[in-house]
């Protein structure tokens, strides 16, 4: 049976082969230094890191400098990517918010101890496929959101809003992507006994 | 590992995500994930809608950047692709050594009455974190809260009026609660407690020795 595509379906495939294709990118770069694929790469997300830099109160000299540091530091950390627990982009989001605090807070964030082991041996492939899939999903949700809920989200992650300030209930359906990484977790520990 | 009943709030992960928490705060959140593979997970999908977020916008780069940025890679020189080391075992997760110098036998205490201890982690000052030791069976002083406080479970347990918290287990307190917690019986407990104000005691010695505790 064939179906036709609505476009919302062309969107959002396109979407998620967009995320796997960087993907892709990232196996390049951590298995042979391949620098056409950091291009690609850059072109894409670092123009973004500077946007959510300048967002987050960082003039365009000081966003344009952590940007570049941000994706120099995508190349030395490659291999600690785990395509099965976040998309490329959400990867790249948890350095520049790193970046971000040293760099606009002058503060420290304590991290979460480390899971003591990469995605090695390689991820279940069709666990890092759905959760490509299902982060794009997320990012069609966050974009349908009532207009006033979705400025209440973009303050918080911009760093205007406190702990006390940010709603309990944000409206976003985090539930399917927090089983899909708990599922990821979950494999991870079992592979350590 | 015991069975983790009392977990962050959305709110509290969401600002965590979003890199918006005090220092004190933020050390807590991340001592739980780290024990806590279920607010791991909830912290991951917090992270994504920060990607999400990251996608929708674009600030164009100057011409040069992708190849300054190349140099820098190449000025690096081969990376060393080493993987975390694997976890050693102890009561504090990592980023808590951090903070301590070490394990338990690192912990400088000070004795504050009763034979409970505590020991003030190196924060700014936003926010305060605190080591606590409560003798097996004993009180922590009747308290109240102007603001937020977390208290984290590292060894041990304690019981308020409300329920029991175990090795993991975080209670979030704020303004309403007013309790009592016990250490349980059978061990001696360990907390980490974070507060963004001070705690308002209801006994008239706990409040003249306030200023000299910190607590």
């Amino acid at each position: 049976m064939v179906t036709r595509m609505t476009e919302t379906d062309v969107a959002s495939t396109d979407a998620n082969k967009e995320n796997e294709d960087w993907v892709a990118c990232m196996a390049l770069i951590r298995d042979a230094g391949d620098e056409a694929a950091f291009a690609r790469l850059f072109g894409h997300f670092a123009p973004r890191v500077k946007a959510f830099l300048m967002r987050s109160g960082a003039d365009a000299a000081l966003a344009e400098e952590v940007a570049q540091d941000v994706m120099a530091t995508l190349w030395r950390k490659a291999h600690l990517f785990d395509p099965a627990r976040a998309s490329v982009a959400t990867w790249i989001f948890t350095i520049a918010r790193n970046r971000r605090i040293d760099a606009l807070r002058r503060a420290r964030r304590p991290e979460p101890e480390d899971l003591p082991w990469g995605p090695e041996p390689e991820p279940d492939q069709a666990d890092a496929l759905a959760l490509q899939q299902e982060s794009a999903q997320l990012g069609r949700a966050l974009a349908t959101l009532p207009e006033k809920q979705r400025v209440l989200i973009e303050k918080a992650y911009f760093g205007d809003l406190s702990h006390s300030e940010i709603a309990e209930e944000t409206g976003l359906p985090l539930g399917t992507i927090k089983s899909r990484i708990r599922l990821a977790l979950d494999r991870l520990r079992h592979a350590m006994k | 590992m015991t069975r983790i009943t009392h977990h962050l709030t959305d709110a509290l992960l969401m600002a965590y995500s979003a890199g918006s928490l005090p220092e004190a705060f933020s050390l807590t959140v991340a001592t739980h994930v780290s024990l806590c593979d279920e607010c791991r997970a909830r912290l991951g999908a917090f992270d994504t809608v920060g990607g999400a977020l990251l996608e929708a916008e674009a600030a164009p780069m100057s011409g040069d950047s992708l190849d300054a940025t190349l140099a820098r890679i190449r000025a690096d020189g081969e990376t060393r692709r080493t993987r975390p080391a694997p976890r050693r075992t102890g009561v504090l997760p990592a980023p808590l050594r951090d903070y301590v110098g070490g394990d338990l036998e690192s912990v400088r205490w000070r004795p504050i009455g009763m034979g409970v201890k505590q020991a003030i982690l190196p924060t700014a000052t936003d926010a305060t974190a605190r080591l606590l030791y409560i003798p097996a069976g004993a009180a922590v002083p009747d308290h109240g809260h102007r603001g937020t406080e977390l208290t984290l479970v590292l060894q041990g347990a304690f019981l308020d009026e409300t329920a029991r918290f175990g090795r993991g287990d975080i209670e979030v307190a704020d303004q309403a609660v007013e309790h009592m917690p016990v250490a349980d019986i059978g061990e001696d407990c360990i907390c980490l407690a974070a507060t963004d104000a001070p705690l308002r005691f209801r006994g008239v010695i706990p409040r003249l020795a306030q200023p000299f505790l910190r607590i």
